[in-house]
């Protein structure tokens, strides 16, 4: 509680320190470019800083972003082949949350800026409307916050572009599979109830749910979208209780998971498997529950004993101010220190970068890691909050995966 | 069929709550507020604040955070409305103005929101209990929005017909150019309806951020419903604002308990589409 | 003979601008895209809305149906077809909507139009989440920046040819009478609703397609992208910012604007939202008709 009245007042020197800056900023704009003669490398990223995808990327992206460079500069900036060493200098631009922008700003630091490397911006979407700049002027795009099932034909078209978050069929495969294991235990029914947030995000992965649970001979009993915008839930959740069914899925954002969780506690509605979109392991999660996140399943996951991911968030805790959530920010950190080994190896020339982004194998928070078609497959697709930590519990054969506990303990 | 009413009711009460602000704000000083919901959203970070910075419960933060609405709207109309007011040739001439300038008014706040908060989701848990009304179970702060909804508005109401100053208030509204010819001060009324507006869109913000999500730059969502509930109420009317509020909520809650979830708002704007065309005053507007 | 020299000119601005991809690097075409694109949005939006002094927010929903029209249709009909294709549906769109709308006036239709922008965003992601189940599409045109830059250069041509041939024909007398007083104009014999709905329906169109021919830049498309409010809330302030009752006007407003933004998104990628606001308060307080009628309002000054 404490630690969030610190944050706060911080940000309120923040505010002062930044709108001072801003004046310098002002005054130095025009001398600015003279200013880049020094030998750093330059980095540069457009990112949503207002408009409504602000929440998602402040969140996952640009902490990690920031972390990362932070660090970086600390170690006395980018190794490279000879083993000379190279600070970082950002070069950040706003979206606005719109397509437009977000290409127009890769433009300017592809042609304009001309940085020795871009960071990808957030979304599934605006990922896919930067590739094509990015492929026609050769940087590795590190593609981190885009969940999408076509990573295999967009890898075809851009053979520069790397996909970090899998894709829909990945998250409900895996979901899958947990389910079976419980109903063949005798833990839950036959019947899902499922929603879905009507945006990219939410119909991509409702899309791959479907066939998936038919096949493994699950009855949908219900199966709504609801627009981005919806801020009630109680009707849902009515229906979805009325269904008798024993497994409830959302492919939210997380305003609606954030609102289902308080919706589903004021109801009383205790399916034995309660599994919510984005949202659900963000940190503030333990809060918005009421710190009754126990039991509560969604996407991503940690293996508690994994030594190196424990230590990236207790750095990104101290030089965040907060901690990362428990699905995307790792992975994004994973690729950016995938993109610092491969510089230390092979230079700033970016289609060597490349070649060795897909080729290569990599030490980073996850482990050893190793693009496979230039996707990231060492996810951990299901995860589930268990003693005040959210677990990995699928791909349950993989090194240091949790059981997933259920039925899920009924709110107080 | 009465839960999905009741739930509709106490969903409607938060639309309510937050439209009588904008109506007061336009029927009587006749400022089209575009940053009223990011003064929603300035009073929710505030709550949020007080609540998990100094363990202030919402309930008591209503006492400190809707005064400061009140005073910080009385200046904002004193600063940037008035001299507006003052230039306007006519009614049409302000209405453009006041939509331009509470724009740009919308961009600072959520700029100043933005620097300080972050773009992150910001949300908490505070009476989130159940309560059962007629047998179905509501979240108890949604129901305190419900009831600060009729509270509200049955004391502005009182006011507005049964007190002098009301009366001065009502004359304001109905006629700005004769109203000082009785000696009303229009400056001071529209002054005190543009602060009284204000200080409602605290105490929405106040109590929406008990049970909902936002993000420095949610604002516009909120204007909007309370634009579309002004407009349905007619302009300027509490009655129709409550009344259109309430009602809102029972029809998204009906369309996603019979119809699909999908379709909410896409009935929420074709029955105000629809009303607009056959009664383009409001329900409860002066026709012409 | 003044109007030989200004034609010239004109022409010769032109063939600059078009060869300007040729010249300048890859942002810089981006650049005057982005220009491009808000000017004839802008003009567009003038064209009816100065004259008629309607204000319109439903800018975004034409934009939006031309953008979803060639993500749906560019794998299926040749390009132009495509392009025509989406100028019918913005068209028939807009005579529907205008015909039972354009009786509301002022903020009603401002509320209206913002509304019904929304209503077509919802129901487009409805239908595709619901009937073909795919929410978002992909548009796999072989376009660079600069092949959609000539597209919209060669539109907005067209489109101040237009607004300078409706200026000048007796219907532009006729609007200034609407602008001025309705019923003045109904009663001199002026087929009122006729002439606002047939302005109404020509700007729509004209917005319908510069959403088309900007769509192949995004390659990715869903109803949040293309249907961003932020469109129309843009086009209106340029459009004012300069003047929408002349004919320079929203491109006098369109271009500052334009530049101002970028230039703050990449040094104040912070404080953007509060340096906007800012300034969006100063210029109705400073600049309340818009630049032109400032500059004409300086030069009259200056010579009295």
């Amino acid at each position: 509680m404490n630690s969030l009245g610190i944050s706060w007042a911080g940000s309120l020197t923040r505010l002062a320190g930044g709108l001072a800056a801003a004046s310098l900023t002002l005054a130095a704009a025009t001398g600015a470019a003279s200013a880049q003669e020094t030998d750093a490398v330059t980095i540069g990223y457009a990112i949503s800083k207002s408009g409504p995808n602000a929440g998602g990327a402040d969140m996952t992206v640009t902490p990690n972003y920031e972390l990362w460079v932070h660090e970086v500069n600390e170690r006395g900036g980018l190794t490279l082949p000879d083993g000379s060493q190279r600070p970082i200098e950002v070069i950040e631009y706003d979206d606005r949350s719109s397509a437009e922008e977000v290409v127009r700003a890769v433009e300017r630091l592809a042609t304009q800026d001309k940085v020795d490397l871009i960071l990808p911006p957030w979304g599934t979407g605006f990922n896919l409307a930067v590739a094509p700049l990015m492929a026609r002027h050769g940087y590795p795009h590190l593609a981190g916050a885009a969940v999408t099932d076509k990573a295999d034909d967009f890898v075809e078209r851009w053979d520069t572009s790397f996909w970090f978050m899998g894709g829909g069929e990945d998250y409900t495969h895996a979901l899958a599979e947990v389910l079976i294991e419980a109903r063949d235990a005798g833990t839950i029914n036959n019947s899902v109830a499922m929603v879905s947030v009507a945006d990219g995000f939410g119909i991509d992965l409702v899309k791959a749910a479907r066939p998936t649970l038919e096949e493994a001979g699950f009855e949908i009993a219900y199966d709504k979208a609801f627009p981005p915008q919806t801020s009630d839930f109680a009707t849902i959740i009515n229906e979805a209780a009325g269904t008798g069914a024993d497994t409830f899925i959302a492919f939210s954002y997380p305003p609606h998971t954030f609102a289902l969780t308080k919706q589903a506690q004021v109801a009383s509605y205790n399916p034995a498997v309660f599994y919510l979109g984005v949202g659900a392991g963000f940190p503030v999660y333990t809060n918005i529950s009421g710190g009754q996140m126990e039991g509560v399943m969604s996407l991503g996951g940690i293996d508690p004993d994994n030594a190196l991911n424990a230590e990236y968030r207790a750095r990104h805790e101290a030089v965040i101010g907060r901690a990362p959530d428990y699905w995307g920010s790792v992975l994004i950190y994973a690729s950016l220190q995938m993109l610092e080994q491969a510089i230390e190896r092979v230079g700033l020339d970016k289609a060597e970068i490349a070649k060795e982004l897909s080729t290569g194998t990599f030490d980073t928070v996850l482990g050893e890691t190793k693009l496979e078609n230039n996707q990231l497959r060492n996810i951990w697709w299901t995860g589930q909050w268990q003693d005040g930590t959210f677990v990995a519990v699928a791909p349950g054969d993989r090194d240091g995966a949790g059981e997933a506990s259920l039925p899920k303990p009924a709110w107080q | 069929m009465i839960e999905n009413l009741v739930n509709g009711l106490v969903l409607g009460g938060t639309y309510a709550l937050v439209a009588m602000g904008l109506t007061i704000q336009y029927g009587i000083a006749r400022i089209m507020n575009l940053a009223f919901g990011d003064l929603i959203i300035a009073a929710c970070f505030g709550t949020f604040v007080l609540y998990s910075g100094f363990a202030l419960s919402p309930v008591l933060a209503l006492f400190l955070i809707v005064p400061l609405g009140f005073a910080f709207n009385y200046f904002i109309y004193q600063i940037v409305m008035r001299p507006l007011v003052a230039r306007a040739p006519n009614s049409e001439a302000l209405e453009v103005d006041s939509i331009l300038v509470t724009f740009g008014l919308l961009f600072v706040i959520q700029g100043i929101l933005l620097v300080i908060f972050g773009g992150a989701y910001t949300s908490y848990s505070y009476l989130n209990t159940p309560v059962n009304v007629l047998g179905t179970i509501v979240a108890a702060n949604r129901l305190v929005a419900f009831v600060l909804a009729l509270i509200f508005g049955a004391g502005i109401l009182f006011v507005l017909f049964r007190t002098r100053w009301g009366t001065t208030l009502r004359a304001v509204a109905l006629a700005p150019e004769s109203a000082p010819l009785y000696g009303i001060d229009v400056n001071a009324s529209a002054r005190l309806a543009f602060a009284i507006g204000g200080a409602l869109a605290a105490s929405g913000g106040v109590v929406v951020s008990m049970y909902q999500t936002f993000t420095a730059t949610a604002g516009v969502v909120f204007t909007m419903k309370a634009l579309i509930v002004v407009i349905l109420g007619g302009k300027g009317s509490l009655t129709g604002a409550l009344v259109a509020g309430l009602l809102l909520g029972v029809v998204e809650t009906m369309v996603a308990a019979y119809i699909d979830p999908g379709l909410t708002l896409a009935a929420t704007y074709t029955v105000f589409l629809l009303l607009l065309l056959v009664r383009p005053s409001g329900m409860f507007g002066k026709a012409g | 003979m003044k109007q030989t020299v200004f034609i010239l000119l004109g022409l010769a601005v032109l063939a600059l601008l078009a060869a300007a991809p040729y010249l300048l690097s890859d942002y810089g075409t981006a650049l005057l895209l982005g220009m491009t694109g808000y000017i004839t949005l802008a003009t567009a939006w003038a064209m009816f809305s100065g004259p008629t002094r309607y204000v319109s927010l439903a800018t975004v929903a034409f934009f939006g149906i031309g953008a979803y029209t060639v993500a749906v249709l560019s794998e299926v009909l040749p390009y132009p077809l495509v392009l025509l294709v989406a100028a019918l549906i913005g068209l028939t769109v807009a005579i529907i909507v205008g015909l039972s709308t354009l009786r509301l006036a002022g903020v009603y239709f401002v509320i209206f139009t913002f509304g019904l922008a929304e209503l077509v965003r919802q129901t487009v992601t409805w239908w595709e989440v619901n009937v073909t189940e795919t929410l978002g599409r992909y548009i796999f045109l072989p376009f660079e920046g600069r092949h959609i830059y000539w597209q919209l250069l060669a539109l907005l041509v067209v489109t101040l040819l237009i607004s300078w041939w409706i200026g000048r024909s007796r219907y532009g007398l006729a609007l200034k009478a609407i602008g001025d007083d309705e019923t003045v104009a109904e009663h001199a014999g002026i087929n009122v609703p006729g002439l606002k709905l047939a302005l109404f329906a020509i700007s729509a169109t004209i917005i319908t397609l510069v959403g088309a021919i900007q769509a192949p830049r995004w390659t990715y498309i869903e109803p949040s992208i293309v249907f961003n409010p932020t469109v129309s809330f843009l086009t209106l302030i340029m459009a004012l910012l300069g003047g929408p009752s002349k004919l320079w006007g929203p491109m006098v407003g369109a271009i500052p604007l334009f530049l101002l933004f970028e230039w703050l998104s990449a040094n104040f990628p912070d404080h953007f939202s509060i340096l906007l606001g800012a300034l969006f308060i100063m210029i109705v307080f400073f600049m309340p008709k818009g630049i032109l009628a400032k500059l004409e309002d300086l030069r009259a000054g200056g010579a009295s």
